[in-house]
């Protein structure tokens, strides 16, 4: 327990993982359910930085393709963050509401 | 050569930090307490980064998850008035279902950490300790680097995204097309 491998790391990524998985299956609020969603997304970046960082020790320490690829994943969480909002804002100038199980204009 | 000694409690205090934001994150009736318990999680997320010798993607982390997207959350938060849904139901009619499929998952995560093939651990250790201080060089020449730079085409191919993502954004909160 005291010396600190990268399994430490994935156990931590995969707690985050599941509490992100929790947030987005069981909430209501739409604000709540993207923050779960970059959770999820946080989740993965640290496993893919402790993986990076496995690699290192392997193929030298220019090998730092997770980094890049975490960066990416900021960059798109970023991205979709900007959209989803948008989309709840036009859907709250509409409805009024801001609960998840509401959209339903589709429905038979 | 020996890790510091402070590394196990630093790793065990900002884990602890994460976990707890992130339970907060998802019981919170007022959205606002979730935004803050959140922008929590993501400076110890920071943190962690540090730990694992990756400061650049540190210094991202801050400035833009912490800094930008969470600040574009509380910036929307306050424009709806959701003063409504804090008296309302919290959670939806199928907790129980996402609670088994989460432990299921869970449970599948479980199995997949503990498992040894020949008696070893999935992952052992060959890390050397290095320094942090040619980090953003390296990511430079990964991202941008004539010869050795393999990652332009998808940096090219982001820029291209947030363009699509900023337009979207605009169309999607415009009142009158």
């Amino acid at each position: 327990m005291l010396h600190i491998s990268t399994l430490h790391y994935l156990v931590l990524g995969a707690a985050l993982f599941l509490l992100g998985v929790i947030g987005v299956l069981t909430r209501r609020n739409v604000v709540i359910v993207l923050m779960s969603i970059e959770l999820i997304l946080n989740a993965v970046n640290l496993n893919l930085v402790a993986f990076s960082r496995y690699w290192q020790g392997i193929h030298g320490p220019g090998a730092l393709h997770g980094q890049v690829f975490a960066i990416f994943v900021i960059t798109d969480a970023a991205a979709e963050a900007a959209v989803g909002l948008g989309i709840l804002i036009a859907f709250f100038r509409n409805k009024e509401t801001v609960n998840v199980d509401e959209v339903n204009l589709l429905k038979w | 050569m020996n890790p510091p000694v402070a590394t196990p409690f630093f790793f065990y205090l900002l884990a602890a930090t994460m976990i707890v934001g992130g339970i907060l994150v998802i019981t919170r009736k007022n959205a606002v307490h979730s935004a803050m318990a959140l922008i929590t999680t993501l400076l110890a997320q920071a943190g962690i980064y540090l730990m694992l010798y990756a400061p650049f993607v540190a210094g991202v982390q801050i400035i833009l998850y912490a800094g930008g997207i969470m600040v574009l959350f509380l910036f929307v938060i306050m424009l709806i008035n959701m003063e409504r849904s804090v008296k309302e139901r919290q959670f939806n009619k199928q907790w129980l279902v996402g609670i088994v499929a989460a432990a299921a998952l869970g449970g599948l995560f479980i199995a997949v950490y503990t498992t040894t093939t020949k008696g070893k651990m999935l992952f052992p250790e060959g890390r050397m300790s290095f320094g942090e201080d040619q980090n953003t060089q390296a990511i430079a020449s990964l991202l941008f680097d004539r010869h050795a730079g393999q990652y332009m085409f998808a940096f090219e191919i982001a820029s291209l995204l947030l363009l699509v993502a900023i337009i979207g954004a605009v169309v999607m909160a415009k009142k009158r097309i």
